[in-house]
């Protein structure tokens, strides 16, 4: 076997099996840190305040837009064995391949919106770093290769389940078998790869406010009171303040 | 009963000359950097007018504080249902065109400009993008533009006034207009508190003063939206919002906020009110006419031994209550009722009471003659410039009752002075106006000294904060001593 193995080969072992660790390491290690070092940073960075009329037409798109695809691959990598079920059925396998398309479609307009916004605005421009530039071209980079593959290598929601959601198990399992992608159109690997670029890029970049949404917020009283005595303590008799 | 601790103040309309020493004091100390330069955490501003930001008393626009609705009350803008669909784009959020664009001078093209023909300029340019701007409002833009047809017309204070009374407030000759400083009023009933949804934004148990945690706060900008009064602010630059602190370094160490500090008219008053945190749900749920005296009611008597026992029981300070007792604000609010909340209509029960305006020149001619009283002893407020209604739409909620009693005490411990001090009033006439206006000598010169001859230790009665007891609390002070000044502290810097 050894005299088989070609450049090409190494290149996949790189791509699928080392690349994915380096970025979940990646990943976990900068985000702990950048919480507990440097919070401050965490922040959505909104920009609504200095142009709000484009704005709704670049953030309420995008952002529903890449909720439908993000939750789409996440079903497909968790539940396969019930996708391919629900997919048994031809109108029902049309009907979740329409809506993640038409998800993907609102996230690309929401990022031409973006573009439009931040080079066309003079103030939004001014808040617009290059970490800002990275991460819309990498989002642009996997919509296209994204939407791309759902035309050209169509009913992704059967062969996710299939090929994808069991590779991505091993790498869970610290046994990747890159078998399973491999064999895989050149576009659906730029996909994937595309989407470990973006998992390293994701804790040095705005995107951490995805990691900050406020579910608390749901269940919590309205009111928020923080003591800086010990309110219980001084209750008890045990504690008396010499006056 | 869960009695707490709130420093509250009092701003005396009356006494307000409209000087702004009190915005540029706050400036200069906690919004001058980058991001904030639009900030104005204390602004004053001119009555009638459209305010800062532009109309933010317009709740229709804005969607500030909390309403009643089947019962309870609700957050107007953004509850807990409807936060997670708007927060890709807040629906009511204004933006910096609602406040103004800041900029300053390229004052160096004074210098540098090549001589020709013309006097050299110092054009104005955007402290946002740096580029040359036309400037289109400001700070204090409608300053003083009482009667403007662009500004004070717009009011939204005028709305349930008639026509004639709107009228009134435009004629020539007889404009009217006062100051109206304003800053957090660090309510009881945070409506920007209840709506972040990080919780960032908190009210700190001790002395009530709302604050943003910076760490915390993520920038979804939910409190700008639900303050009725529009004293949250985004930082564009940092991506956090920030508010007025109330000067909290400064409280901690004995000193009054620097807006009261400076304040030149000597119109602020700063003290402790011990309430009852029971009652909040249900005085906040009051119908309007009734907010006014529901939420004096709150306020408990600090010298009430029944008050001080629960309070010592609550964990406040003896030298908290002691403060509480000598407190300027509780005799203007509770004792003589001559201090009433801004629109306590928005329910979120504000701790900032004014003492109204006694408007310039309550006379009206009447050919030759000055007619300034009605049948009775009192003038006749109803014919003052100023309509009754639109005083009590900004203070009472529309309550024009408490308005008249507290401009009538006003009037009358005025004119029992006047009878003391210049004697063309009798005693015997000032002494049925103290008697008709709810108000016995003690208490005229009471009001009176407080109001005109208040020394600084009167005005402001800061309690003690006592850090080195509550930290004894929490750890070993010496190891706090250790600590304290060590360590790195985070750069407010903006993320990527």
């Amino acid at each position: 076997m050894a005299e088989n193995i070609t450049s090409f080969d190494y290149l996949n072992l790189f791509l699928f099996t080392i690349l994915p660790y380096v970025a979940l390491f990646t990943f976990f290690l900068v985000t702990i840190q950048r919480y507990r070092g440097r919070g401050f940073t965490y922040s959505s960075l909104s920009s609504q305040f200095l142009e709000n009329k484009m704005h709704f037409w670049a953030m309420v798109p995008f952002h529903y837009g890449i909720l439908v695809v993000l939750f789409g691959h996440l079903i497909g990598f968790l539940l396969p064995a019930q996708v391919l079920a629900w997919n048994s059925e031809p109108m029902r396998l049309y009907l979740l391949e329409i809506t993640g398309f038409i998800g993907g479609i609102f996230t690309l307009v929401g990022l031409i919106n973006i573009m439009v916004r931040r080079l066309s605005d003079a103030r939004t421009k001014m808040v617009t770093s290059t970490a800002d530039w990275v991460v819309i071209g990498i989002l642009i980079f996997q919509i296209c290769t994204g939407l791309y593959t759902a035309i050209f290598h169509s009913w992704g929601s059967s062969w996710f389940a299939a090929s994808m959601s069991p590779y991505l198990w091993s790498i869970v399992k610290l046994s990747p078998e890159i078998a399973y992608v491999t064999p895989l159109p050149f576009f659906i690997k730029l996909h994937i790869i595309g989407a470990f670029a973006m998992i390293i890029l994701f804790p040095f970049t705005r995107l951490v406010h995805a990691l900050v949404v406020p579910n608390p917020y749901l269940w919590r009283k309205p009111q928020v009171v923080r003591w800086h005595w010990d309110r219980k303590k001084i209750r008890t008799t045990e504690f008396k303040i010499e006056r | 009963m869960d009695v707490r601790s709130q420093i509250s103040m009092v701003f005396h309309l009356d006494k307000c000359i409209g000087c702004h020493t009190c915005s540029v004091a706050c400036k200069n100390i906690w919004t001058d950097r980058k991001g904030t330069e639009y900030m104005w955490w204390n602004n004053v501003e001119t009555k009638p007018g459209t305010g800062f930001p532009t109309k933010w008393e317009d709740q229709e626009k804005y969607k500030g504080g909390w309403e009643k609705k089947n019962g309870s009350i609700q957050l107007r803008s953004t509850g807990k249902g409807r936060v997670v669909p708007n927060i890709f784009h807040h629906p009511h959020q204004p933006s910096m065109n609602d406040y103004y664009e800041p900029w300053t001078y390229k004052y160096d093209e004074l210098f540098n400009a090549p001589e020709g023909n013309d006097q050299p300029t110092a054009r104005p340019i955007s402290m946002v993008t740096g580029e040359h701007m036309d400037i289109e409002a400001g700070p204090n833009w409608d300053d003083d533009l009482s009667g403007s047809p662009v500004y004070a017309k717009n009011d939204p204070n005028f709305k349930n006034l008639t026509a004639e009374q709107q009228a009134q407030l435009f004629a020539i000759e007889r404009l009217v207009f006062f100051y109206f400083p304003r800053i957090c009023n660090h309510c009881l009933n945070p409506s920007c508190v209840a709506s972040c949804p990080s919780g960032a934004l908190h009210k700190r148990g001790e002395d009530g003063i709302v604050l943003i945690d910076q760490e915390q706060c993520r920038g979804w900008r939910s409190c700008v939206a639900a303050c009725p009064y529009k004293k949250t602010y985004y930082n564009w630059q940092t991506g956090k919002s920030e508010k007025c602190i109330l000067c909290f370094p400064r409280i901690e160490s004995g000193q009054a906020p620097a807006c009261f500090h400076s304040c030149v008219g000597r119109i602020r008053y700063l003290g402790v009110l011990l309430y009852d945190a029971d009652m909040i749900d249900d005085v906040a749920n009051t119908p309007d006419d009734q907010l006014v005296e529901a939420h004096r009611a709150m306020v408990l008597d600090p010298n009430d031994p029944e008050v001080i026992r629960s309070a010592q029981a609550n964990g406040i300070h003896d030298d908290v209550i002691k403060s509480a007792q000598k407190s300027p604000v509780y005799k203007f609010v509770k004792e003589w009722g001559i201090a009433l909340p801004p629109h306590i209509e928005y329910r979120t029960l504000p701790m900032l009471f004014y003492v109204p305006p006694m408007l310039p020149v309550m006379t009206t001619m009447d050919g030759d003659a000055k007619k300034n009283m009605n049948e009775g002893l009192f003038p006749d407020f109803d014919k003052a410039r100023a309509p009754m209604e639109f005083l009590a739409n900004l203070f009472s909620a529309g309550n024009t009752g408490k308005m008249r009693y507290a401009l009538k005490k006003q009037m009358a411990v005025r004119q029992y002075r006047r009878a003391v001090t210049v004697g063309d009033i009798s005693m015997e006439a000032a002494l049925k106006m103290l008697l008709e206006a709810d108000c016995s000598v003690e208490e005229a010169e009471g009001i009176y000294k407080l109001t005109s001859l208040c020394t600084f230790d009167e005005r402001f009665v800061i309690p003690p904060a006592h850090r080195e007891e509550a930290i004894e609390m929490m750890k070993d002070p010496l190891e706090h001593k250790q600590e304290v000044g060590f360590g790195l502290r985070e750069e407010p810097e903006r993320g990527a």
